[in-house]
């Protein structure tokens, strides 16, 4: 235990600890800080730790990937494989994939390492999804918290695109096709499309810059504007203070639960390790990836079950689940409508996601601050809202798995799509209907 | 016998002797005579006794669908020309005999042995010439599984998957995965197109590139993937089924202990 | 249970008839003041198993340690397993055991510690809660009106809002400023190359022979048996300097042989295929993706990406998904000595579809 003394010429016996406080607090004040936030509340419900599982995992992206980056290498000029994996030997392909190649077959700990970040990447967008849920379904996004929302779903737009930037790295067969259908998506936009296609690729499809330009975005801007969000978000939560569940003594006024020294820093310094933990275990267990499979990204060859990573899935499904015919020559040019529909369509989805906290504050005329978190049954048009939304969002997503559900459940993939095109236009209504 | 000289009734002393054998004859001539051919270690290609097996196999099982002379029907195309390798695969298989009309004839259980099949297909090589059945240097690896690799991301991949884990076609049908095939049947297959699988005749891909595929094929069966358990091969889909089900389910089961009250 | 003398936790009163006064007067349209019933105030404290029985947490305590000591044991694993199972020859049986012994090491020495510390937290930690107060994020009405005079003085010391030539030229000079660093990133595009002439052409001409992806060996007629699908690229395409991938990404030809009586033909395109053999171009008119699953009996072509379905036996034309276009067609015939040639180059642009396209 340690003794602070508050005269100023200390008398004999001090610990060091004490000591070293001292030398701390009079170069930085932080004792202000302590005195502060030492014992603050944190409400405890299982659903409010949904957060720091993004942000657990985001600490071990953050780490494994500066691990990774002293030695992939996001070069598309051609090499001869020559590592210790067989059926790639003398094989043509950029140093990128050979480099990815070399960290999972010839550095030690090196695949290990890959497959903790590729899953925490999973897991982290997960979380934040989930979290995304809980916050809808409780209300808890609602005056003084609008703009956390906002700057929270952006969060996971720009979790998205560091996803995809960085599956896209290694120069795979299964990536390289993931770009080339970014490609064609963004040469069916009007008027832009074609020189925007140039732009990105620095050319012709697939080019030799396209590796280097989302190595950039991946390991510099992205995390900068992640990390700068994050910080903004969590510090809101501080500012706000977390909202609770109604409860015996818990009132809009006040904030209960245990004081974050000791036993919250306990039980979320020890769930920091725990989410660590389950993502080693994975990692350490479980194959994902597998870039030896796929080979170097060729335009030729293509692998069947060619999916992007969960998240993008919903876009994928967009795409699959146009009817065909939908483009046409009008005025000398050529209006592809097969591409614009999803891109609209997901676009608005996307902006009324991102408005919802003003659209409902301006249905329901309700200005007033809120701290107590609804249960989801006590705000039933919000819930019916939200399974609506759910419901859409999920038919788009098991699309992008059309072809997998027609294997493994021995349907015709074409019947697949035509179910899945009648959940995702009647789907929500019924189940907005049902959860009312 | 002399009967005019004897009448004693005492049997010849040869005479149990003589009975024997020509009991023995007579019940191992007519074994012989009815048995599947035992007295032989493999079915010969030309031998007759092989083919007459085979047309016996084939009159009983096959031609209901494919015509007594295997000129085909409605339901069943003409076998003539097919080959043994078309046969080996599809018997081998347990593909043929076909039990249900569906998009595709799936695999299941071979209905014959090994002996019969060679019959079979010997059989129906001797109504045309076609595919034979390949040597075995040609299908028990040995190849260069980096030449196997690309050629199988070239020709194959996009039905069967970059790992043989399989993938959909239309309509219902699929293309079946790889990793529990033999070496012969995979040869069989490329080389006579089964079903919608097309024909990759020997001019398309070498039977030495053939090898190299069948050696690449035999690399990912022998070679567990380094990262862990596969997860079927699948990819992102089943990568993203199981972080959200085992990841976060795992996850969120622990958050509902540590907020839990303890006792 | 309140806790005493903690700044930052102040004692708030049990009883629900005063409602924060700092609250009543927040801006909305109703300000509920009463709740609808009295709030019956915190639950009474229940003690834990740990806290009554000396024995629970003398074993609980033998837990946390323990863990915190299987931690330790955790990390030595995986630094132990990172020498133990080298990765030296081709084996790739060798990388799948490293990956995981020093994974399952890194496993326990991260559960260890969470496990310990939340066990810790759960039982040994005083179970106590912490109660703050909440005010209304808006600041009070003294702290709004100093910031409202900070501005207003430096307002008037500047004349920001009285000058307004100098302002609105402020405003006009910091939006325009950014923009030619927005412009210096045309950079990212070619200078040199049109997009439109680019992907209106492949490397396919008159007289180049078809050749097999990826060996570049050239295909004759008579190779291509009915029932065959072939890979095809264009000769000389693996002997190119650079740009090879890019040519290749327009260039990919399927090869199918049909039954002549199967194929029906548009009257100007009858000559483009040779004795029941078609090309068609394998670049999907979708989105790119290689149109590569060929069903040999029926003729039909699937993407995997999107599932689009195009039918060989009638010009590629779409009867499924997503595409728009059918697939272009490569005009072919055969040389002299019997190889497949191109007549010439695809009549149409490849691919995807683009803007300037018709």
């Amino acid at each position: 235990m340690s003794t602070t003394s508050t005269q100023a010429p200390a008398p004999a016996k001090r610990s060091f600890t004490a000591g070293a406080a001292d030398y701390l607090n009079d170069r930085t004040g932080i004792a202000v800080a302590i005195k502060g936030l030492g014992r603050k509340a944190f409400p405890d419900h299982w659903s409010f730790l949904l957060g720091e599982v993004a942000l657990f995992s985001f600490i071990v992206i953050l780490v494994t990937g500066t691990f990774l980056t002293f030695f992939f290498q996001a070069s598309m000029a051609e090499v001869e494989y020559d590592g210790s994996y067989v059926p790639l030997k003398g094989v043509e392909m950029s140093v990128a994939m050979a480099s990815t190649l070399d960290i999972s077959f010839d550095i030690r700990g090196g695949l290990f390492v890959r497959q903790m970040h590729h899953w925490a990447a999973l897991l982290f967008i997960a979380a934040i999804g989930l979290h995304m849920l809980r916050v809808f379904f409780t209300g808890a996004f609602r005056k003084p918290r609008e703009i956390n929302w906002v700057f929270g779903f952006v969060l996971f737009i720009l979790a998205m695109g560091e996803g995809f930037t960085g599956y896209s790295l290694p120069d795979d067969l299964l990536s390289g096709n993931g770009l080339r259908i970014i490609d064609g998506m963004v040469k069916g936009m009007p008027i832009i499309g074609t020189w925007t296609s140039f732009l990105l690729f620095g050319g012709e499809f697939p080019g030799t810059a396209i590796v280097g330009r989302l190595y950039t975005l991946h390991i510099l801007l992205l995390p900068l504007i992640l990390l700068a969000l994050i910080a903004v978000h969590v510090g809101y939560v501080f500012i706000h203070k977390h909202t609770q569940f109604a409860g015996p003594g818990r009132e809009v006024t006040n904030s209960v639960g245990p004081p974050i020294l000791p036993i919250y820093a306990a039980k979320a310094g020890g769930f920091m390790f725990i989410v660590w933990g389950v993502i080693a275990l994975i990692a350490a267990l479980f194959t994902i990836n597998p870039i030896w499979n796929y080979g170097p990204y060729d335009p030729s060859p293509v692998s069947a079950g060619t999916q992007p990573d969960w998240y993008i899935g919903f876009a994928d499904g967009a795409l699959r689940l146009i009817p065909p015919g939908w483009e046409f020559v009008l005025f000398d040019r050529t209006w592809s409508f097969n591409i614009l529909v999803p891109l609209i369509g997901l676009g608005l989805f996307i902006l009324v996601v991102l408005s919802y906290p003003f659209i409902e504050a301006f249905v329901t005329g309700d200005k007033r601050e809120h701290h107590i978190a609804d249960r989801p049954r006590n705000a039933p048009t919000r819930t019916a809202i939200g399974a609506a939304g759910v419901t859409f969002y999920a038919g788009l997503w098991a699309a992008a798995a059309s072809d997998i559900l027609a294997t493994h459940f021995m349907l015709t993939m074409e019947g697949v799509i035509h179910a899945l095109q009648a959940t995702v236009i009647i789907g929500p209504f019924i189940a907005y209907f049902i959860s009312l | 016998m002399n009967r005019s000289k004897r009448r004693t009734g005492r049997r010849h002393p040869l005479a149990t002797v003589a009975l024997l054998a020509l009991g023995l004859v007579f019940t191992g001539g007519a074994y012989a005579a009815v048995s599947t051919g035992t007295a032989q270690a493999e079915a010969e290609p030309t031998s007759q006794e092989t083919i007459e097996q085979g047309s016996k196999l084939f009159q009983a099982n096959c031609a209901t669908c494919h015509g007594l002379e295997a000129q085909g029907t409605g339901t069943g195309p003409s076998l003539i020309g097919v080959g043994a390798a078309a046969v080996d695969f599809q018997v081998g298989t347990g593909r043929m005999p076909m039990q249900m009309q569906g998009p595709q004839a799936p695999q299941k259980p071979p209905q014959f042995t090994d002996e019969q099949v060679k019959q079979l297909a010997y059989y129906v090589a001797s109504l045309g010439p076609g595919p034979d059945i390949p040597a075995d240097s040609l299908v028990n690896g040995g190849g260069d599984a980096a030449n196997g690799a690309e050629l199988f991301r070239v020709n194959c991949a996009m039905c069967h998957n970059v790992a043989g884990a399989g993938g959909a076609l239309t309509e219902g049908k699929y293309a079946p995965p790889l990793t529990d095939v033999s070496g012969v049947h995979i040869y069989e297959a490329m080389v006579t197109g089964p079903q919608n699988m097309p024909v990759f005749n020997d001019l398309n891909i070498s039977p030495e590139d053939k090898r190299d595929i069948i050696t690449y094929l035999q690399y990912v069966q022998d070679n567990r993937s380094p990262g862990g358990f596969e997860l079927g091969s699948l990819g992102p889909v089943a990568e993203g089924l199981f972080i959200w089900i085992f990841g976060l389910g795992a996850i969120v089961a622990i958050t509902v202990w540590i907020t839990a009250k303890s006792n | 249970m309140a806790q005493d003398d903690h700044s930052g936790a102040e004692l708030v009163a049990a009883d629900s008839s005063h409602a924060a006064p700092e609250f009543a007067g927040s801006r909305g349209t109703v300000v509920v003041p009463y709740d609808a019933f009295e709030n019956p105030g915190f639950e009474p404290h229940r003690p834990r198993v740990t806290d009554e029985d000396p024995e629970r947490e003398k074993r609980a305590q033998r837990t946390v340690y323990t863990l915190f000591y299987l931690s330790i044991l955790g990390s030595v694993w995986a630094i132990a397993a990172y020498i133990l199972f080298p990765m030296e020859g081709n084996d790739v049986g060798d990388v799948r055991l490293n990956n995981m012994f020093v994974g399952l090491g890194a496993t326990l020495a991260l559960l260890g510690l969470g496990f310990g510390a939340v066990h810790w937290g759960k039982s040994l930690m005083t179970s106590a809660e912490s109660i703050d107060t909440r005010h209304p994020i808006g600041s009070t009405e003294t702290t709004k009106q100093g910031a409202v005079e900070v501005f207003r003085q430096a307002d008037e010391e500047s004349g920001f809002s009285r000058r307004s030539v100098i302002r609105n030229s402020l405003i006009g000079a910091l939006l325009v400023f950014p923009l030619p660093a927005v412009v210096l990133f045309r950079g990212l595009a070619p200078q040199d190359e049109h997009p439109v002439e680019l992907l209106s052409h492949t490397m396919w001409k008159q007289g180049t022979r078809l050749a097999l992806d990826p060996s570049g060996i050239p295909i004759k007629a008579s190779d291509v048996t009915i029932g065959s699908a072939f890979h095809v690229i264009p000769e000389g395409l693996n002997e190119l300097g650079h740009g090879r991938l890019e040519e290749k990404a327009k260039a990919a030809v399927l090869l199918m042989r049909l039954n002549p009586d199967e194929l029906n033909e548009a009257a100007d395109r009858a000559s483009w295929s040779y004795d029941g053999i078609v090309a068609y171009s394998k670049i999907c008119t979708h989105v790119g993706c290689p149109v590569a699953l060929y069903e040999q009996h029926t003729h039909h072509l699937l993407c995997p990406c999107h599932q689009s379905q195009f039918d060989v036996a009638n010009h590629c034309e779409v009867i499924f998904g997503p595409a728009a276009r059918a697939l272009p067609q490569l005009p072919i015939a055969i040389d002299d000595e019997g190889y497949l040639i191109a007549q010439s180059d695809f009549t149409e642009p490849v691919g995807p579809s683009f803007w300037e396209r018709h």
